[in-house]
C-alpha cells in the first residue's frame, strides 16, 4: 500500500532537520526514558500526530521510527538483519513470505490486552496468511477500487470492463505495481487474484498489453494527486486514499467493482531478531487501545479493524461504503497471498512485457 | 629526495586510493559476481544472455535511440550557442554562462517533477495553449517528453566543455586562416571545427552515458508508460529483488558504455593530435 508520499518525504526532511537538532539531548534523556527503546518501522505518514508523543509519556520508552514506502523495499532490509526493528508494519502477503521465511516471532499476547477491540472478522480474515493469528495484529485495512471523476463519466461504475473501454482513452490510470495490476485483469477474467497458472497469468498480461493504449500513466502515489487535479477521469486506488481524496475534490467516487478486487490488511510483527519485545508488544497493545486507534484513523484516513475506535465514529462514516464496504462485496474479494519465487518471477517478467510493449 | 618525493606522493593519493578501493572497485566486483550467478551461487551467462529476449531487448534500444536523439539535439543547440559566447565580450559572456549553469544549482529530481507540471494535460502549458486558443500540447508520458526531459537536465554538459574548447581556439590561429585566403565557412569547417573536436567529444560522453543509463526521467515523464532499459535494471534490483539478473544486465551496459568511450576516444586523440 503506498501513502502520502510527498507528505512523507516532507516530513522526512523535517525529522531528519529535527534529529539533527536534538541528536546530543537524545542521549542525555535516558533519565526521562526508563523503559528503553521500541524501534519502530512503518509506512510513511502511517500514524496520528502525536501518537509516538503520548506513547512515549505513557510508557516511558523511546520510539524510533522509521518508514518505508512499499513492502518490496523493507523486506531485504530486515531480512538482511542490517537494523534490528522491534515493530514492523507490513502487508498481508509480506508478512506471510516474512513468517515462511523465518523472519518473524509469535507475539505474546498476555502483553496485548487492548486485542479484544480488534473485530473478530478482521482476525479471521488475517488467517489467509497469518493462519493461527500469533504472529500479526491489523493495523488497517481496506480495498483496491475505482475511483472516477463524475464530471468526465457518464455512466454508472461497477465493473472493471470500464478500464478497457476505448472512449476513456488516455483518461486511465493504472497502479504501478506488478500484484495490483494483474489483480485488476485477474479479477475481470475471474481468476483468483493468487493464481500461479501459466496460461492463466498470460491471459492476464494479453489483457494488460491490450489495455496500454488507453491508459495515461502507470503511477503509485501520484493517483491521489491527478486525480484531485483532474488529470484523469478513471484511477485504480486504494480505499484509505479515497476518503482524503474526496475530501480534496468533491467530483470523485470510489467503487469496488462488483467482480471483486483485493482485501489488504498492514498489520503489527515482531520480527524475530527484535532487541525489544516486550517494548514491541507494548507498542501493538497501544496502538489497539480506541482512543488510539481513532487519532490514527482521523488522521490518515484508511480503515481501521478496531471496534472501540468504530464506537468513537460518526454515524455517516460508520455508513461510508469506502470504509465499511457491503458483506455481499466483500465475499468477492480476496487477500494476497505470497505465492513463492517460481510464481513471484513470472509475475516479474509477464509484468516486464506489459510495461515494455 | 626522490624517495621522500615518491612517499610524499603516495601518502597524498591514499585517501584516494581508498576511496577508488571501497566505492568503485569492490563493488564493480561485486556487480561482476552477482551478474555471473544465480541465486544459489552457480556461475551462470543467463543475466547477460537474457537481454537479447525482446522485451529487453526492445528497451535497450529504446534507450540508444532516444539518448543518441538527446545528444544530437543538445550538441546542435550548445555550438551555435558556444560560437556566440565566443565572440561577446567578457562581462556578457560571463552572465549567459551563468544563466546555463544556474538551473543546475536546484535539485535534479524536482526540476524534472517541475516538467511534469508543466507538461501535465491541464499543466501550466497547456493551460496557456489554451488560453491563447492554441491547439494542446499531449507529450506528457511518451518518449518525446523524455527526450524534452534528458535535453533539459544534460545540455549544461555540453555547453561547458564545448565552450571552454571554442574558447581556447587561439584568435591568432583563425586570423592565419584569413590572412591565407579562407573564406568563413572555409575557416569554421577546416580550422574551427577539428579544432574543437575535444569539447565535443568529451560533451557528447557527459550527455549520452547518462542519458543512456536514466531510469529518473523515464519514470517521471515515462508515466511507466516507456521502459529503458535503467527501468529494468532499476525494476530488478527493487521490486524484483533479484540483483543477479539486474547485475547482469549493468554488465551488458557497461559494455556498450565502454565501446562507445572507446570510438570517442579515438576522435579525440586524433583531433587532439591534429590541433597541438
Amino acid at each position: 500500500m503506498t501513502k502520502r508520499n510527498y507528505f512523507f518525504l516532507a516530513a522526512a526532511l523535517v525529522i531528519s532537520f529535527t534529529s539533527a537538532g536534538c541528536g546530543s539531548s537524545r542521549e542525555d534523556n535516558s533519565g526521562r526514558y526508563p523503559n528503553g527503546q521500541v524501534i519502530v518501522y512503518n509506512w510513511g505518514e502511517y500514524i496520528g500526530e502525536d501518537v509516538i508523543a503520548k506513547f512515549e509519556e505513557e510508557t516511558g520508552i523511546q520510539v524510533i521510527y522509521d518508514m518505508f514506502e512499499t513492502n518490496e523495499e523493507m523486506y531485504p532490509k530486515v531480512e538482511s538483519g542490517a537494523v534490528a526493528y522491534d515493530v514492523i508494519c507490513p502487508s498481508d502477503y509480506m508478512i506471510q513470505k516474512m513468517r515462511e521465511n523465518g523472519l518473524l516471532q509469535p507475539i505474546d499476547f498476555s502483553n496485548v490486552p487492548n486485542l479484544k477491540y480488534i473485530g473478530s472478522e478482521y482476525l479471521e480474515y488475517s488467517r489467509a496468511f497469518d493462519p493461527e493469528n500469533s504472529y500479526s495484529v491489523p493495523y488497517c485495512w481496506g480495498t483496491v477500487g475505482i475511483l472516477y471523476n463524475k464530471t468526465m463519466v457518464e455512466e454508472p461504475v461497477d465493473s472493471w470492463d470500464i478500464l478497457w473501454d476505448p472512449k476513456y482513452k488516455n483518461e486511465i490510470l493504472m497502479q504501478k505495481s506488478v500484484r495490483d495490476a494483474f489483480a485488476v485483469a485477474e479479477k475481470k477474467l475471474d481468476f483468483s487474484l493468487n493464481s500461479t497458472s501459466e496460461p492463466e497469468l498470460a491471459a492476464a498480461r494479453d489483457l494488460l498489453i491490450e489495455q496500454k493504449p488507453l491508459v495515461q500513466a502507470y503511477v503509485i502515489d501520484q493517483v491521489r494527486d491527478m486525480m484531485i487535479g483532474n488529470e484523469a477521469a478513471i484511477g485504480v486506488i486504494y480505499s484509505g486514499e479515497a476518503l482524503y481524496t474526496q475530501e480534496e475534490n468533491e467530483n470523485l467516487e470510489y467503487v469496488i467493482p462488483k467482480e471483486g478486487s483485493n482485501l489488504w490488511f498492514d498489520s503489527w510483527v515482531i520480527p524475530a531478531n527484535a532487541p525489544n519485545k516486550k517494548n514491541a508488544e507494548a507498542w501493538i497493545n497501544f496502538m489497539c487501545r480506541p482512543d488510539i486507534a481513532y487519532d490514527n484513523f482521523d488522521y490518515i484516513t484508511y480503515g481501521t479493524p478496531n471496534t472501540g475506535a468504530m464506537e468513537m465514529m460518526d454515524e455517516e462514516l460508520l455508513e461510508n461504503p469506502v470504509l465499511f464496504p457491503d458483506e455481499e462485496l466483500l465475499e468477492e474479494c480476496e487477500v494476497f497471498q505470497y505465492l513463492g519465487p517460481d510464481a513471484e518471477a513470472i509475475y516479474d517478467e509477464y509484468w516486464m512485457e506489459v510495461l515494455s510493449e | 629526495m626522490k624517495i621522500k618525493k615518491n612517499l610524499s606522493k603516495t601518502l597524498l593519493a591514499g585517501p584516494y586510493l581508498v576511496w577508488m578501493i571501497a566505492f568503485t572497485i569492490i563493488p564493480l566486483c561485486m556487480v561482476g559476481v552477482y551478474g555471473l550467478t544465480d541465486r544459489t551461487g552457480v556461475f551462470t551467462m543467463d543475466n547477460l544472455t537474457l537481454l537479447a529476449q525482446r522485451g529487453y531487448m526492445k528497451a535497450l534500444l529504446l534507450s540508444l535511440g532516444l539518448s543518441l536523439l538527446s545528444t544530437v539535439i543538445c550538441l546542435a543547440l550548445s555550438y551555435p550557442l558556444a560560437m556566440i559566447l565566443r565572440s561577446r565580450g567578457n562581462g556578457r559572456k560571463g552572465f549567459m554562462v551563468f544563466l546555463f549553469i544556474l538551473p543546475m544549482w536546484m535539485n535534479f529530481l524536482l526540476r524534472t517533477l517541475a516538467w511534469r507540471t508543466l507538461l501535465e494535460k491541464n499543466g501550466v502549458i497547456n493551460a496557456l495553449l489554451d488560453l491563447m486558443g492554441l491547439p494542446s500540447l499531449q507529450i506528457i508520458n511518451t518518449p518525446a517528453a523524455i527526450v524534452l526531459g534528458m535535453v533539459y537536465n544534460f545540455l549544461p554538459f555540453m555547453i561547458l566543455p564545448v565552450y571552454n574548447c571554442l574558447m581556447k581556439i587561439d584568435n591568432d590561429v583563425i586570423n592565419a586562416a584569413k590572412d591565407l585566403g579562407a573564406n568563413a565557412f572555409q575557416t569554421f569547417f577546416r580550422v574551427i571545427l577539428p579544432l574543437s573536436v575535444p569539447g565535443i567529444i568529451s560533451g557528447v560522453t557527459m550527455v549520452f552515458i547518462p542519458a543512456l543509463t536514466t531510469f529518473v526521467i523515464s519514470d517521471l515523464l515515462g508515466g511507466g508508460k516507456v521502459l529503458l532499459i535503467g527501468n529494468i535494471i532499476e525494476q530488478k534490483f527493487t521490486t524484483a529483488n533479484n540483483w543477479h539478473v539486474g547485475s547482469g544486465l549493468s554488465l551488458v551496459l557497461m559494455i556498450f558504455i565502454l565501446i562507445s568511450m572507446a570510438v570517442l576516444n579515438k576522435y579525440d586523440k586524433n583531433g587532439e593530435g591534429n590541433a597541438f
